[in-house]
């Protein structure tokens, strides 16, 4: 990938950082923390990866996206509003009565949401059943989903890990946001759920770790992936959590608060400077 | 009257599947390791291409079949009800019923007369279980026509259903020439006025046997076939508590959130009469051949008979 390229996609990082910390600033709650670790992913599938139409979103022959860490959504709703599912003014009122946005995401109100998901380990199972109707109706669309370390706790994701790679389903691509953090504290306090690689290897998955906020690594990733066939990928990024909001980063208590306007400020200050920086 | 069929109604349930596969392409089957005995392999043996066998992992079935229906299938999942509505509760309502996809949940091996497995698989709070959920239809045919006609309808309805198979063959009572499955609604089978008892899944033929036999000592009950659950026909149900004053319910559940509960649910708001419900009070099961069983809880001809005559004063 070229400077330029790189540069347009921390752009649409940036900008959907923001929109996170907008909306949960504005719902009073919600997950910072994980939106901001995962939201290079989220950027780098919308405007790179993914066969997608925003103008025709049930459009049978789109790639599929499951966010299985549901509750990381204020992030990737900045990128379906980025990528022009719907307006970015939604994002203000994420979270109240009546919004489009939902605390979780909701495939029945929010254009570009491909399955209803937010509790944690049932998103991978739906992108099973996704990626294996794909190769029912030999169709050549891909699926991607995107799970959390700590969600990886849930025997679901076992069982659906065992399903994927028995049914061969190359078409399937677990992305785990690997940023070492759950609500209680960190993953190996918590359960010691490492070494996650070598447990997707085991379950027959073509496993690749990652940077989760390298670009040029994601894209290598995918496309490796796209050449790996009679197994699913799993792309263990390592991440930070609160990614590029300083007194955020690596911090346990940010997992499901929102800011208060004095720390809405300092981050927004931060998020501005670097767009400024990057934008020129 | 037709010929009487016995055969559980899973077996029914399998039959029918496979039928309708061979029009509706979009129809794909999810086993968990259960398929011998949900008789799922009746449709696998048939159609292998749209068969899945999930393996010992519920949760994930339901999962896998909320996928396929996101992408324009009509999965049917089955599993022991037990293990169905139990263990992947969570997954069906939160990855199908609130998305209201088009997944259908087949529970086999329902009520007591799973017999001799025992209390652990014996499932008695299923129907409760579904009812609770938003958007889920709940189904509990009576024999195999019912079956049929009732695969039918949750094939052709655009939603989550639950539908209940039970593990004993059982006697046929309905006549195909004239029968019809219409979802949500119930189906008188005696016009009586003395009292009406309200029966679902295998109860039907027993309380439908105790009704007639009691004929002959003059009490005409009124007897109303209940196959959805939910929704429930509240009008045949108001209709029954004006005009016979007192309703009987019976069925292999629960007494908490099974049909007697949806039953008193229409008539406590519409019109508030006395409902004896006939079912399981409140305690697990134990190992035994089911016809003993369902002799011991209660749920045969005769204990039908004693109760409405109890509750007639007679």
């Amino acid at each position: 990938m070229n400077a330029e390229e790189r540069k347009t996609l921390e752009i649409f990082s940036c900008k959907a950082r923001k929109g996170a910390i907008l909306s949960t600033f504005n719902a009073k709650s919600g997950h910072p923390g994980g939106s901001l670790s995962a939201a290079d992913i989220y950027t780098y599938l919308y405007f790179k990866e993914m066969n997608v139409k925003p103008d025709n979103p049930l459009w049978e022959d789109r790639d599929r996206f499951v966010l299985s860490k549901g509750h990381c959504c204020p992030s990737l709703y900045a990128i379906l509003a980025l990528k022009g599912y719907f307006d970015f003014s939604e994002l203000e009122s994420l979270r109240h009565v009546g919004a489009m946005l939902q605390g979780h995401p909701d495939m029945k109100s929010t254009p570009g949401i491909d399955m209803s998901s937010g509790s944690l380990g049932q998103g991978i199972s739906a992108a099973c059943g996704i990626a294996l109707s794909a190769k029912l109706d030999k169709k050549d669309f891909r699926v991607y989903t995107l799970l959390g370390d700590g969600e990886c706790e849930e025997g679901e994701v076992w069982e659906a890990a065992m399903f994927a790679s028995h049914h061969k389903l190359d078409n399937l691509v677990v992305f785990v946001d690997c940023n070492g953090l759950q609500i209680d504290g960190t993953t190996e306090e918590v359960a010691g759920v490492e070494p996650l690689d070598q447990k997707f290897e085991s379950f027959g998955f073509h496993t690749v770790k990652i940077d989760g906020h390298n670009f040029d690594e994601i894209e290598k990733a995918l496309n490796e992936a796209r050449q790996i066939k009679g197994q699913p990928t799993a792309i263990l990024a390592k991440t930070i959590k609160g990614k590029g909001v300083s007194f955020m980063e690596n911090q346990v208590g940010w997992h499901g608060k929102a800011t208060n306007a004095e720390e809405y400020k300092l981050a927004m200050d931060e998020l501005d400077a670097r767009l400024k920086e990057l934008e020129g | 009257m037709a010929d009487i069929i016995t055969k559980a109604t899973r077996e029914s349930f399998g039959e029918a599947l496979c039928e309708l596969a061979k029009t509706n392409k979009d129809i794909v089957v999810l086993d968990a390791d259960l398929s011998a005995a949900t008789k799922t392999s009746i449709f696998a043996k048939e159609y292998p291409e749209r068969f899945f066998d999930c393996g010992i992992a519920e949760q994930n079935m339901i999962g896998v079949a909320a996928g396929l229906a996101a992408s324009g299938k009509i999965p049917v999942a089955a599993s022991f009800a037990m293990f169905a509505t139990g263990r992947a509760f969570e997954q069906i309502r939160n990855s199908v019923a609130y998305p209201n996809l088009n997944v259908k949940i087949a529970g086999s091996h329902a009520g007591i007369s799973t017999g001799e497995d025992g209390a652990t698989h014996q499932c008695l709070e299923d129907i409760g279980i579904m009812r609770t959920i938003p958007n889920m239809v709940v189904l509990n045919p009576a024999d195999h026509y019912e079956m049929i006609e009732a695969t039918k309808a949750a094939i052709n309805y655009d939603g989550p259903v639950y539908i209940r198979l039970g593990r004993l063959a059982v006697d046929s009572f309905n006549d195909p020439k004239t029968y019809k499955f219409e979802l949500g609604k119930g189906i008188t089978m005696n016009d009586g006025d003395d009292i009406t008892v309200i029966a679902t899944g295998l109860c039907v033929n027993e309380a439908r046997k105790a009704v007639e036999s009691l004929k002959e000592e003059g009490i005409n009950a009124r007897l109303i076939n209940i196959h959805t659950i939910k929704p429930i026909d509240r009008e045949i149900i108001i209709k029954a508590a004006k005009e016979t004053g007192k309703i009987i319910t019976v069925e292999e559940h629960n007494v908490i959130g099974g049909l007697g509960d949806a039953v008193c649910e229409v008539t406590s708001s519409e019109c508030p009469v006395k409902v004896r419900r006939v079912g399981v009070y409140d305690r697990f099961g134990y190992s035994g051949p089911a016809k003993e069983l369902l002799d011991i809880f209660g749920m045969t001809e005769s204990n039908i008979k004693k109760v409405i005559k109890e509750e007639l004063g007679k």
